[in-house]
């Protein structure tokens, strides 16, 4: 296996903002993508021969295409108060990977090429020319963030520095220079449906098994139906809920829940994946596509209502971005919110009295909740204000007894990036994505520490398979990561069937 | 990339899983294990056979739970859980068993 050199950094008792280190994460760049990976998403096999044109021209169309990008290139006072701000640079010490910084390597190209001052006095403006050094830089940096916004809570102009990353990924990916890990998972989604490249024959059986699992753990015959036409709703959860634990209990979680209420449900073997790595690298078209297939199994099966599985950036997308991107959703029940994420769909249950949970069944827990990024800075859920905080811990609570918060400057808008998210959940970056997961994996301990936390609950595919992997280098149990569906899941009480 | 094995070249990726499946055979996954320091029991092979298996008929590895419950059907069940297969496979089975039995690594949120 990959054997990664590197040190994981020892967790403090305070997060301190740690001394610059220039250069210290300069050697970490993803795998390129291959000619394969990258021609069937519309980019170019390799670096093109006239790739600073070709920059230049995609800069421009990005900055026509989004009013956004060229305010926030625009728009940076160099305040500071982004700088510490950023788990990537909290974790690593690189001042690069202060936002600030981040933004300026894209900010200096644009100032040189696309202001006047730039053109004209490109010195005193920071402004520099592009040149293979700073794509390189790009290609490394543009890496080193995962899109989570947490800077941008705190930018007094409101400077969404994932939105600069996004540009910097898809004038990459337009020279040539694509990601490996995000384009070949794009590529899987086109031809068959979800990230994990899992064919029909193989998520069928996976679900019978599931099915087998279940009755044969509470003797109820709970099923996990598959194209089924007709159905009143369609699931839409991540792929990796199919394949990997601890997702897939959430992914019976959802079963239960389901079953319980007596509302017919369906999974799709033609949109088996919610998330979309669209987004990720920034591309609207393929996001599109990507979304599209929702669109296309919902009226295929004739379903009433969409919900969407515990993934967070597939809910950005969804809730921002699928009216626009795939609407509008006239086909489906105007009385339920088109798409609906499954936290809402149980918490309306909940407290519709159509949930029976007992605690109890949780007793043995102590539980804390990781607010994912893209849930809580991209989105929200149910229909008032911070319902995306309120909602899950509500659903926990339900189902536990013992529930504690990590520290309030870590949580809600607040929240830590797991340290994977955005495209970086690959072994290639291991060292960023641990070292990435220093904030969050601090504030965990100090409650492990003070209240017994034995486990944090997630809503998000990508942070779910982030803590596995990385909590262990800290100490901590991969297993104490959890669903918040198999929490859920686990209270409900069922009458034995047979 | 390449490795050389009795005479022989294998073209890996860039994390040295097979480019072509069919050039597997038990001497390439004892080989990769040595890389890794494992050696291999009959308890990895019980794995890696399956996941052969599964893979030629489904053209994907098996989620965890399904390997998990056909390993718990062949070695007891005491074994058919993913804490034995992190035992046997540390870098996590998925990804670890994969490369040793010649499939390609999953991908996505895993």
């Amino acid at each position: 296996m990959a054997k990664v050199e590197f040190e994981t950094p020892p967790l403090p008792d305070q997060l301190s903002i740690p001394a610059v280190l220039p250069g210290a994460m300069a050697h970490s760049r993803p795998f390129v993508a291959k000619p394969e990976h990258q021609q069937p998403l519309g980019f170019p096999g390799e670096l093109v021969d006239n790739w600073q044109k070709v920059a230049l021209d995609k800069m421009d169309e990005l900055l026509g295409r989004y009013r956004s990008l060229q305010v926030f290139l625009d728009a940076c006072v160099k305040c500071g108060a982004c700088t510490d701000k950023c788990h990537y640079y909290l974790g690593t010490g690189d001042p690069k990977n202060m936002p600030v910084a981040r933004q300026d390597l894209l900010r200096k190209v644009y100032r040189r090429y696309f202001t006047v001052a730039g053109k004209w006095f490109p010195r005193l403006v920071g402004a520099v020319e592009l040149s293979e050094e700073v794509i390189n830089d790009w290609y490394s940096y543009y890496h080193q963030c995962s899109e989570c916004r947490r800077c941008s809570v705190y930018c007094p102009y409101g400077i969404d520095t994932a939105e600069i990353t996004m540009a910097g990924r898809e004038i990459l990916a337009s020279i040539g220079v694509g990601q490996k890990y995000s384009n070949e998972i794009i590529g899987k989604v086109h031809t068959i449906g979800n990230n994990l490249g899992l064919p029909e024959p193989a998520l069928a059986n996976t679900l019978e098994g599931l099915e087998e699992e279940v009755e044969e753990d509470i003797s109820v015959s709970v099923k996990f139906p598959l194209d089924q036409q007709g159905a009143d709703v369609l699931l839409v959860p991540p792929s990796a809920d199919f394949f990997a634990e601890p997702h897939v209990d959430g992914l019976i979680g959802y079963a239960k829940v389901f079953h319980q209420a007596g509302i017919s449900w369906t999974l799709s073997s033609y949109a088996s994946e919610a998330a979309n790595f669209g987004i990720f690298i920034g591309n609207y078209e393929n996001m599109q596509k990507v979304a599209q297939r929702i669109r296309q199994a919902a009226l295929d099966l004739g379903v009433k209502r969409i919900v969407v599985g515990e993934c967070g950036h597939a809910w950005r997308v969804a809730y921002s971005f699928w009216n626009t991107l795939i609407g509008p959703f006239d086909f489906l029940d105007p009385h339920y919110p088109a798409p609906q994420h499954i936290c809402e769909f149980t918490h309306d249950l909940l407290y519709q009295g159509g949930l029976k949970l007992d605690r109890e069944a949780n007793d043995d827990k102590v539980v804390t909740f990781h607010d994912s990024c893209n849930v809580s800075r991209g989105s929200r859920l149910g229909s008032t204000p911070g319902g995306q905080f309120s909602i899950p811990r509500d659903l926990i609570r339900a189902a536990c007894t013992h529930f504690v918060d990590m520290a309030p400057e870590t949580i809600h808008e607040h929240t830590f990036c797991c340290g994977g998210g955005g495209g970086l959940l690959t072994d290639d970056l291991l060292e960023l994505r641990v070292k990435g997961a220093l904030p969050r994996a601090q504030a965990l301990r100090q409650v492990i520490e003070a209240h017994g936390v034995t486990h944090m609950a997630a809503i998000c595919a990508i942070c779910k398979s982030q803590f596995t992997k990385v909590l262990p280098q800290y100490g901590m149990g991969m297993d104490m990561v959890i669903s918040v569906h198999q929490l859920i899941g686990d209270a409900l009480v069922f009458e034995s069937e047979h | 990339m390449a490795f050389e094995l009795n005479g022989k070249t294998y073209e890996t990726d860039e994390e040295g899983y097979l480019a072509d499946l069919s050039d597997w055979n038990n001497d390439v996954a004892g080989y990769m294990a040595k890389e890794d320091d494992c050696d291999l029991s009959e308890y990895h092979w019980e794995v890696i056979n399956f996941l052969r298996e599964y893979y030629d008929e489904y053209q994907i590895a098996p989620a965890v739970r399904v390997l998990t419950k056909a390993i718990g059907k062949k070695l007891g069940k005491d074994k058919g859980n993913s804490k034995y297969l992190y035992e046997l496979f540390p870098y996590g089975p998925a990804k670890q068993a994969c490369k040793y039995a010649g499939l390609p690594k999953p991908t996505g949120c895993v």
